[in-house]
């Protein structure tokens, strides 16, 4: 298994939403490698012909009939929310894609 | 009347409801002694994170006027309890012992809340815990950390180290927990209290605070057997909010810990649960305990379960895979913290600087683990490997269960170590979790309960109980009979022997 | 923004050769979201269809809506797809403030159907098989909108503002396999699938899918190849097309600005781009540089969904006639050509008329009447013919009073103009207005008469055997009568009373 970079640190901080600052990037580079390392021994099963398994029960189709339940208000839906305006979430510029 | 307090503190959740049904003490009187010791105790231990006094003596009142009205009592109407701060609590705030949800307070109950309401439990406030539930030992709350009762200097378990240091402090006779890797029982073993996970999917999830999905799982602490079946019998059963709940009865867990019984019983001990790591004090109670099953009529049976010893990694690679994506949704837009809205900085960027801000060092390293864990290029070997681990470790307990009703083992490796110790190195950390953590990857119920001090320390050593999915009465009939059994040999219980705060 | 100098469409598939994917977003009609109880409905004030589940609200966890699930399998049997013995949900992880949860809830490498095919019929009646490659389940987006910028433009804008209660709402994504071999048709085609795709939704009834709304949305993909070779081009993805129209001016306009960009000696950037509804352009959105990393993973608060065959079997059941089977069909009963069925299929008419001829109409009067007198007041009104106040009933009813002689057809149009003003049903407006053709024998043998009378050179003409002149007679008995009479026996009468043969 390979070990993990200061970059990749920096690659992860990005794609996880962390402003990291520069000490920590090494910080948890150390730490990273370190636990990789110490979790690394499951890649021995890589290649057995064992199934995955995602969820301990075996459960399937549990559904619910398609019938209304009551929503919060919208005073309850916006009352931990940050900043609001004409009762929608007021949330910073978004930079995206001329829409 | 404050000898009276201290009695009423000391009880149990079966002798307080007993009397409350029976008149000779109010809900309300139970509460206010309680409240009390909270405030005395409690800058010590720091097991709280928010007393609700108002709602606690106001349900208080209510459950005295039901009785006076001459309404039927549920088992544990106006036993206090105290509520992990993971459960979402409609107009109390739930933090789960992070900065990013300092303050929030939720608009709606969780299912195990509404539960507690219904059955007219009383709850005292919210607990402390490590942040979003990742730790051992309670030190990663963003509000500092808690005081194991025994010896304060140590830590008190984690996460649900709030919730075992309540117990053990007497500041409450019930608390709720969640365990995910053994965030129920490790706390539940270093502070010499009783703590069960119930079989994944015997408590609902809803509004419990997703650290990882496939893992969490809700359940009863306490200071006695009996006291974590009468709570296990009111949080438990189906719930159609949460997909993953079990549609089946609740195993009759209070009829099994009135019933207390191993003879005749096979016992598995798992020969992979020993080794390096393991404090000889710990050991020397764990065999001591089965060898009192022994005597109390159980056969021994000697197992191996190899793929256990894998269970660490495959655990330290699913809880931080699924972690990642559970706690995306922490990105200031909608409620908690927001930092640098300067009306410069776009979305992303307030995203990034909160999320830095608002979350721990351990929350950040297993949201960047589990990132690079679901990565594309290697998701085979990391995440998909782990899942194939469940499946053999789930391969072995099915074997084991074959041969034995249940399989015991020591609860945790070490006993509470330092305040401090451990902080900076999360893998000595992870090691706290070696023997808790099969349990939920394959999702079969487990418990801990006291069974010794550990010569060396003086400090409470946990016996760990395992049983199939759906046979949590089984944790009970085991449990009950050995607590019996130790209570008798010690002359009290074990908590009993702690320093008096 | 890069200019390019568009290669005309006629030498862009001289040299190249287009492939296309199309990817189609479908919102299904459910009354709750996907994953939780929030209505649907559209039009409530901001935020009031949010519950802690599709708010995101920690703590909260999902569940699946059973008739999402209904409506994948029945739209994947139609599209003639397998559908899974067994699949899940996963996550797709990104962050964006239009998702509560910062993924979305979608299906991954286990879509709960695949491996299917649409034929679908071009103008000239040509038919062009789309092989489908999955439909799987998803949940939508909350929306923004975004101030203090040039008209609502996310460039520019100060903040934006978020409504969740679009959050969580149904989809359903069907993805085709490449369409190659479209050549110079592939726009059109790529309308038509569209097209056809979005008949056979609303045939399901599953979906109102108005594109209009955003029901239904498209992405086109498109690359070319240098003809002969068989290796794909780069693609441009062009997002969220939302009209027929607009499919088939996105996909043709690619194929120009391709063409443009390879025989400059260029490259295709592999990027998502904007079309534009004001001139047909697309223009560049986000270059993806690397490949998108979801991190999907199989979503953990949801169980497998394995349909049993007994299940998928009893919903293939209650599938409709394909559309197109069901057009021809139509079209051959009625007796009518390919262009006439197009013309009524643009109008909206063709279920109108189906529901007309059903309660008693011929195909003949109900296709006169609901592509005449009310796809002009339809039209007028601005409106789908469907919502027009009069009923196929209504229609069917006054067919009959035509056919039994007591409406003629300018009486029947005042019956119509009533029943659509909201006077009440046919035989009511008739009897209010007065407006039953004059039947009586002798009221209208006396109107003849006197007709005869009034022009004896005409009556002279038609007794020399021009019979065509009754006519002048008709329109004097008509003018008489204020039109109440039937014109058929008016002309009978008259021929009989000057003895002539008709
Ligand atoms: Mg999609
Ligand atoms: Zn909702």
């Amino acid at each position: 298994m390979p070990g993990i970079s200061r970059e990749e640190v920096a690659h992860l901080a990005k794609l996880a939403r962390l402003e990291l600052k520069g000490e920590e990037l090494d910080h948890f580079a150390g730490q990273l490698d370190d636990i990789i390392g110490a979790v690394a021994a499951v890649s021995d099963v890589a290649d057995e012909d064992v199934p995955p398994t995602s969820h301990p029960l075996p459960l399937t189709n549990v559904m619910r009939p398609d019938e209304v339940r009551p929503s919060l208000t919208a005073q309850q839906a916006l009352s931990g929310a940050p900043a609001q305006e004409q009762q929608r979430f007021k949330v910073p510029q978004i930079l995206g894609e001329e829409a | 009347m404050t000898g009276m307090n201290t009695d009423l503190i000391k009880l149990s959740a079966a002798e307080i409801a007993g009397r409350i049904a029976r008149g000779e003490v109010t809900a309300v009187e139970v509460a206010e002694a309680h409240l009390a010791r909270i405030e005395a105790v409690d800058e010590k231990v720091h097991a709280f994170l928010h007393v609700d006094r108002e709602g606690a003596l106001a349900a208080a009142r209510e459950v005295d006027a039901k009785r006076e009205r001459g309404e039927t009592l549920g088992p544990l109407a106006g036993v206090p309890v105290a509520l992990k701060d993971i459960f979402t609590t409609e107009g109390i705030p739930t933090t789960v012992g992070s900065k990013i949800l300092e303050g929030w307070i939720p608009p709606y109950d969780a299912t195990v809340t509404r539960r507690l309401k219904e059955a007219d439990v009383v709850i005292l406030g919210k607990t402390n815990m490590d942040e979003f539930a990742m730790g051992s030992s309670t030190e990663n709350s963003a509000y500092g950390p808690t005081g194991n009762p025994w010896d304060l200097t140590r830590v008190p378990g984690g996460s649900g180290g709030g919730s075992s240091a309540s117990l053990a402090a007497y500041e409450a006779p019930l608390a709720l927990g969640t365990d995910t890797g053994g965030s129920i029982r490790q706390p539940a073993a270093v502070t010499g209290t009783v703590g069960v996970k119930p079989t994944y999917g015997g408590v609902s999830r809803y509004g419990m605070v997703a650290f990882s999905s496939s893992l969490d799982q809700g359940g009863p602490c306490a200071r006695t057997v009996l006291d974590a079946a009468l709570l296990h019998s009111v949080i438990a059963g189906h719930d159609e909010m949460d997909s993953t709940s079990i549609d089946q009865p609740v195993p009759d867990v209070v009829e099994a810990a009135r019933n207390g019984e191993v003879r005749g019983l096979r016992i598995g001990i798992v020969k992979e649960f020993r080794g390096e790591g393991y404090q000889a004090g710990v050991m020397q109670r764990f065999d001591e305990s089965v060898e009192l099953l022994r005597e109390l009529g159980a056969e021994i049976v000697e197992l191996s379960c190899p793929s256990f010893t894998k269970a660490l990694a495959a655990y330290y690679l699913i809880a931080p895979s699924e972690c990642s994506s559970n706690l995306a949704r922490f990105d200031a837009m909608r409620y908690g913290l927001r930092v640098g809205d300067d009306g410069t900085h776009s979305a992303e960027t307030v995203t990034a600087l909160t999320r830095e801000a608002g979350f721990g060092d351990e929350v950040k390293r297993r949201v960047m683990l589990g990132t690079y864990a679901l990565s594309s290029g290697y998701y085979d070997a990391y995440y998909g490997s782990a899942q194939k681990v469940r499946t053999l470790i789930a391969r072995d307990f099915e074997k084991a269960f074959e041969q034995v009703d249940v399989v015991v083992s020591p609860t945790t490796p070490t006993t509470a170590f330092p305040i401090g110790e451990r902080a900076d190195d999360p893998v000595a950390m992870y090691l706290a979790d070696l023997c808790t953590i099969p349990s939920n990857l394959a999702g079969n119920s487990a418990m801990s309960l006291p069974c010794g001090l550990a010569p060396e320390d003086g400090l409470p050593v946990g016996l760990q109980i395992m049983a199939p999915a759906m046979a949590d009465d089984r944790l009970y009939r085991v449990g009950a009979a050995v607590e019996a059994a130790l209570e008798a040999r010690w002359g009290h219980p074990l908590l009993e022997e702690a320093p008096s705060l | 923004m890069t200019v390019t100098e568009l290669v005309s469409y006629d030498e862009a598939l001289a040299t190249y050769d287009p492939v296309m994917g199309l990817e189609v977003h479908v919102e299904l009609g459910t009354r709750t979201k996907m994953f939780c109880g929030c209505s649907t409905e559209l039009g409530a004030d901001a935020n009031s269809q949010v519950c802690p589940t599709c708010l995101g609200l920690p703590g909260a966890l999902p569940v699946v809506n059973a008739s999402g699930v209904e409506s994948a399998i029945r739209i994947g049997l139609a599209l003639h797809c397998e559908i899974a013995e067994w699949c899940r949900f996963a996550r797709k992880n990104y962050f964006y403030p239009d998702m509560p949860k910062n993924f979305q809830t979608s299906q991954y490498d286990e879509p709960i159907a695949f491996n299917g095919y649409l034929d679908v019929q071009l103008e000239d009646g040509e038919v062009f098989r789309v092989e489908i490659e999955r439909a799987h389940m998803e949940e939508d987006t909350g929306k923004s909108t975004h101030v203090g910028g040039a008209t609502g433009r996310i460039h520019g804008a100060s903040h934006s503002l978020l409504d969740y209660n679009r959050a969580g709402i149904p989809l359903i994504e069907i993805v085709t396999k490449p369409i190659e071999g479209a050549g110079e048709r592939a726009p059109e085609v790529a309308k038509a699938y569209v097209a056809e795709l979005r008949e056979l939704i609303k045939a399901l009834g599953v979906s109102e899918a108005r594109m209009e709304q955003g029901q239904m949305r498209c992405d086109v993909n498109l690359s070319l190849r240098p003809k002969g070779q068989k290796k794909f081009g780069t693609r441009s993805e062009t997002k969220n097309v939302n009209s027929l129209r607009s499919v088939e001016r996105a996909a043709r306009f690619e194929v120009q600005r391709h063409a443009a960009v390879l025989s400059s000696g260029g490259t295709i950037v592999q990027e998502t781009r904007h079309f534009h509804e004001e001139d047909g352009s697309t223009t560049s959105g986000r270059v993806k540089e690397e490949a998108e990393d979801y991190r999907y993973f199989p979503e953990p608060d949801l169980v497998p969904v394995a349909p049993s065959r007994e299940w998928v079997e009893e919903l293939r059941a209650t599938l409709p006639e394909p559309p197109r089977e069901r057009r021809n069909r139509l079209r051959e009963e009625w007796g009518i050509t390919e262009h006439e069925m197009q013309s009524v299929l643009n109008a909206g008419a063709v279920d109108l008329i189906v529901a007309t001829i059903e309660a008693g109409a011929d195909a003949a009067s109900a296709r006169k009447w609901w592509m005449g007198e009310l796809a002009r007041s339809a039209n007028e009104a601005g409106v789908e013919p469907a919502a027009l106040t009069i009923t196929p009933a209504d229609v069917a009813r006054i067919s009959a009073l035509v056919a039994e002689g007591s409406l003629n057809d300018k009486l029947a149009r005042q019956t119509i103009e009533g029943v659509l003003a909201g006077e009440g049903t046919p035989d009511e407006v008739v009897e209010k207005r007065g407006l039953a053709v004059v039947s009586d024998e002798g009221a209208l043998g006396t109107a003849v008469d006197e007709a005869i009378a009034g022009n004896p050179a005409i009556a002279d003409k038609i007794r020399g055997g021009k019979v065509a002149a009754a006519g002048a007679l008709v329109g004097a008995v008509m003018k008489a009568t204020r039109g109440q009479a039937d014109a058929g026996r008016v002309k009978e009468l008259i021929l009989e009373k000057l003895g002539v043969e008709g």
